[in-house]
């Protein structure tokens, strides 16, 4: 039997090529997958990593310039300045991998219920774009000085504001794909509706959510620390590095590296995120190819 | 046909001459070549039809000789192109620009995708006329008007205004003409500008090219896969496949005589338009039947005024066990809106849809639901019928798992399916990007048997295929009909593949039945005018392709051929 030598590059994503792809498309990414690798590394890790009980006052040895016992000195309330930071990666990455999940998963029921039937889209949808059009910070402010500061009332709240982008996104996803032959094709052999849903029309949309979600996670990390640098984050002795920068600004004069550690460390994070994201973007989508190919 | 050999004779200078042309992917050695070795020569005057099947490398030719080639994807590796006595492939990019307009032109398939949608047509022909004439302003206009009137527009005024949007695909497609001989090119290279067409706009096309063609002494490189469109309007054929030069020579020897087995095939599989013997008449059971079918879609306007559109109306028509009844249109005739009603993929809005005597036009979902494995659809697209990312197997096996047939057993099935359908059966285990159209096509059609219909709707589906490959699933539907007694409901725009096989056709025009009965009788007698004009846009109707030879008298009439 002849069979076609031409795979469809475009349809078949493997987590292998994906891999693959991302690591030629740019060797950037190389660096960006290693930086947050180590991050991730040392979030798990922290216990060990940390020379310093995080959470330690020592008010002898306030605001200590580095030394070999404080590789980063420590802060106004003599705590060390490196384990809070190394502490600090654990927060913001539940928080960005939290949201980023928590998103995703609702945003992708929504966007498929939506995208489906009419009168639930009219309705979700205009939920949606209200929820939209509040700021995300002010939104999250107001949840959690409504329930509390606590690791899960900032998650939700910062999850919040992120749902209708994913939902949005899903929707308009589903109503391409649902238009397609082959999801005519199931209808009309007797597919029940989740089924259609969930083996014709959800993997449409892994491609578009797994960008989407790398975003989502960049920025709930990003809010995660301007909540907390604000003072409306996780309660101030529990490290962050929102809550160590909020910490240091008073310092700022006298210790600018209170503040400049743990900005470089969630710059290097949100960036790397952030690269990771374009590549997964360029690599899934066989048109950012296409126009590489031709400068 | 006879005037067209007239127009060219062999003393006229050669316009284009391609020369042992290689077209490779990338510039290694060993790369693929896509065009293998072409040359082909347009002379003055001369209509060169350049005729193959879907990856034989025409396109790629016309875009070479273009220099529109993606650059670095596809690289001319070898020979020489030479337009007007100037080597092409040796042409700096600024100088290819000027061919492009003054010296060769092109027309695609699509126009609306080669018109720029916000910019009124006529500013677009002028802008051709801006970047390569010095005539002002009221100059161009009058040009471009007295070409549009050669292009025999109506109300030129207005249409120059218009945006592409506003014009029908015939329109669009006379506004692209325009726009490549307004700068009066020696050369016109024409990539199947007609196959997006109605067949009766494709007539008008076709002889408004060869007219222009006549009054301006183009040379034209006319790029086709329609041995009909080919018998209309060559001069001479070449016939290309896989990036190679089959067979070359004028018409009439090419398609009394072809010398080469590809082409004898080609032609072969061109379906005739005199209708198949007719098959008794059938006293078998009635599978389907409806009975005032109509669907109008209703556009409500912000303001509450409604816009009524009758996609389709009253709509009668009866179809037996084992019989096969065709419904035939052009676009926008309501054929494909009253499949999809007749399966239920929309919800009619008026009369019955009798399955097996028991009306499902209104059943809701779980109570059609029993009904549905008794009548199932192939649709015209394999590549988007078929969903990537699951398995053939799967893709078959679906329908019966949702039956609730074991999964095992349905993939065991559905292995017996695609050899039923003469595929391998360890395809079940691949994905459908490994298999071609017809290949794909076929799968499409396992999958509908699969559950074991009364009635297969085919809406258009064969029509995305090559002749050779249409050829033989349409052999495939007809075996499968012997063999099963299904029923097939077969939807067309092409009156060769319903002659052979219909045994009743169903014409529609605007949503509404023009003409049903008989194919032998529709096709060769028909009552209608509009059935009539139909028959006689078919493209080559004059020529029996499958038997070398022109058809003794045309099918329905004794009319000269255009």
């Amino acid at each position: 039997m002849a069979v076609d030598a031409l795979p469809d590059p475009s349809l078949r994503i493997t987590p292998r090529r994906l891999g693959r792809n991302l690591l030629r498309s740019n060797p950037i990414i190389a660096i960006a997958v290693i930086c947050l690798a180590a991050i991730v590394l040392m979030a798990i890790f922290a216990p060990l990593l940390s020379p310093h009980d995080p959470q330690l006052l020592a008010p002898a040895q306030r605001l200590k310039p580095a030394s070999a016992e404080y590789p980063l000195g420590t802060d106004a309330f003599g705590r060390d300045v490196l384990s809070r930071i190394i502490y600090g990666g654990r927060i913001s990455l539940l928080i960005g991998l939290g949201s980023a999940v928590f998103s995703v998963a609702i945003g992708l029921l929504i966007g498929l219920v939506s995208g489906f039937f009419k009168w639930v889209d009219a309705i979700m949808m205009r939920i949606m774009d209200g929820l939209m059009a509040i700021p995300g910070i002010l939104l999250a402010i107001a949840v959690v000085s409504l329930s509390g500061a606590s690791l899960t009332t900032v998650l939700i709240a910062i999850t919040i504001p992120e749902v209708p982008r994913v939902a949005r996104l899903v929707r308009s996803v589903v109503l391409s794909a649902r238009e397609e032959p082959y999801v005519e094709a199931a209808i009309s052999v007797g597919s029940s509706l989740p089924k259609i849903m969930w083996r014709h029309l959800v993997p449409n949309t892994i491609a578009p959510l797994i960008v989407q979600g790398t975003y989502v996670c960049a920025s709930a990390i990003l809010v995660e620390a301007i909540l907390s640098f604000l003072g409306c984050g996780i309660s101030p002795e529990i490290p962050t590095w929102g809550n160590i920068m909020a910490e240091g600004r008073a310092f700022f004069q006298i210790k600018p590296s209170l503040i400049f550690w743990p900005g470089l460390l969630l710059s290097i994070a949100i960036l790397s995120v952030n690269l990771i994201g374009d590549a997964a973007r360029d690599a899934l989508d066989p048109r950012m190819k296409q126009r590489e190919a031709r400068p | 046909m006879t005037a067209n050999t007239t127009t060219a004779s062999s003393s006229a200078p050669v316009i284009l001459d391609v020369n042992d042309l290689v077209t490779s992917i990338g510039t290694k050695p060993d790369a693929h070549r896509i065009i293998d070795g072409v040359s082909l020569q347009v002379r003055q005057g001369e209509t060169l039809c350049v005729v193959g099947e879907s990856g034989s490398g025409k396109s790629v030719t016309s875009l070479t000789v273009m220099g529109l080639l993606p650059k670095k994807v596809l690289v001319p590796t070898r020979g020489k192109i030479t337009l007007a006595g100037e080597d092409i492939l040796s042409a700096t990019d600024r100088r290819l620009r000027q061919l492009r307009a003054t010296t060769m032109a092109m027309i695609f398939q699509e126009p609306m995708t080669a018109l720029n949608p916000v910019v009124p047509v006529g500013k677009q022909i002028d802008e051709v006329l801006r970047a390569h004439t010095n005539l002002d302003a009221r100059a161009r206009r009058e040009r471009i008007l007295a070409m549009m009137e050669q292009v025999r527009l109506p109300d030129v005024a207005r249409i120059f205004k218009s945006y592409p949007h506003q014009l029908s695909g015939g329109q669009r497609q006379r506004i692209m003409i325009a726009m490549a001989l307004v700068l009066e090119p020696k050369l016109l290279i024409a990539d199947e500008p007609t196959t997006a067409l109605d067949v009766t706009t494709q007539k008008q096309i076709l002889s408004l090219i060869r007219d222009l063609q006549r009054d301006h002494g183009t040379a034209v490189l006319f790029i086709t896969h329609d041995m009909g469109v080919v018998a209309e309007i060559a001069d001479r054929v070449v016939v290309m496949r896989k990036g190679k030069v089959v067979e070359t020579g004028a018409l009439d020897a090419v398609l009394r005589a072809p010398t080469m087995e590809y082409t004898r095939n080609l032609l072969a599989s061109v379906p005739s338009l005199i209708p198949r013997a007719a098959r008794p008449a059938s006293s078998e059971p009635i599978v389907l039947e409806t009975d005032g079918l109509g669907k109008v879609y209703r556009q409500r306007s912000m303001f509450g005024d409604a816009r009524e559109v009758a996609a389709a109306q009253n709509v009668t028509l009866t179809l037996r066990k084992g019989r096969t009844l065709g419904i035939v249109g052009e676009s926008g005739s309501g054929k494909s809106t009253v499949a999809r009603c007749i399966v239920r993929l929309i919800d009619p809005t008026s009369g019955e849809v009798r399955l097996g005597g028991q009306d499902i036009s209104t059943l809701s979902r779980p109570a059609l639901r029993p009904h549905r494995k008794r009548i199932q659809i192939v649709f015209q697209d394999p590549y988007r019928s078929l969903n990537p990312r699951v398995t053939v197997g799967e893709t078959i096996a679906e329908g019966p798992v949702n039956y609730g047939v074991p999964h095992a057993e349905a993939i065991k099935r559905a292995g017996e399916l695609l050899e039923l359908v003469d595929l391998p059966a360890d395809a079940i285990t691949r994905y459908p990007h490994q298999f071609s159209g017809g290949q794909r096509q076929r799968i499409a059609i396992a999958r509908a048997l699969a559950l074991d219909p009364d009635v297969l709707v085919a809406d258009e589906a064969v029509s995305a295929l090559d002749v050779s490959v249409q050829a033989q699933v349409l052999d495939l539907l007809d075996e499968i009909q012997t063999r099963l007694g299904i029923a097939l409901l077969f939807i067309t725009h092409d009156l060769r593949v319903a002659a052979q096989i219909c045994d009743e056709v169903v014409v529609m025009q605007h949503g509404r039945v023009v003409e049903q009965g008989p194919a032998g009788e529709i096709l060769t007698n028909p009552q209608q005018a509009y059935t009539k004009q139909l028959l006689e846009a078919a493209p080559g109707r004059h020529w029996d392709f499958a038997n070398f030879r022109p058809v003794a008298t045309a099918p329905h009439d004794t009319t000269a051929p255009i």
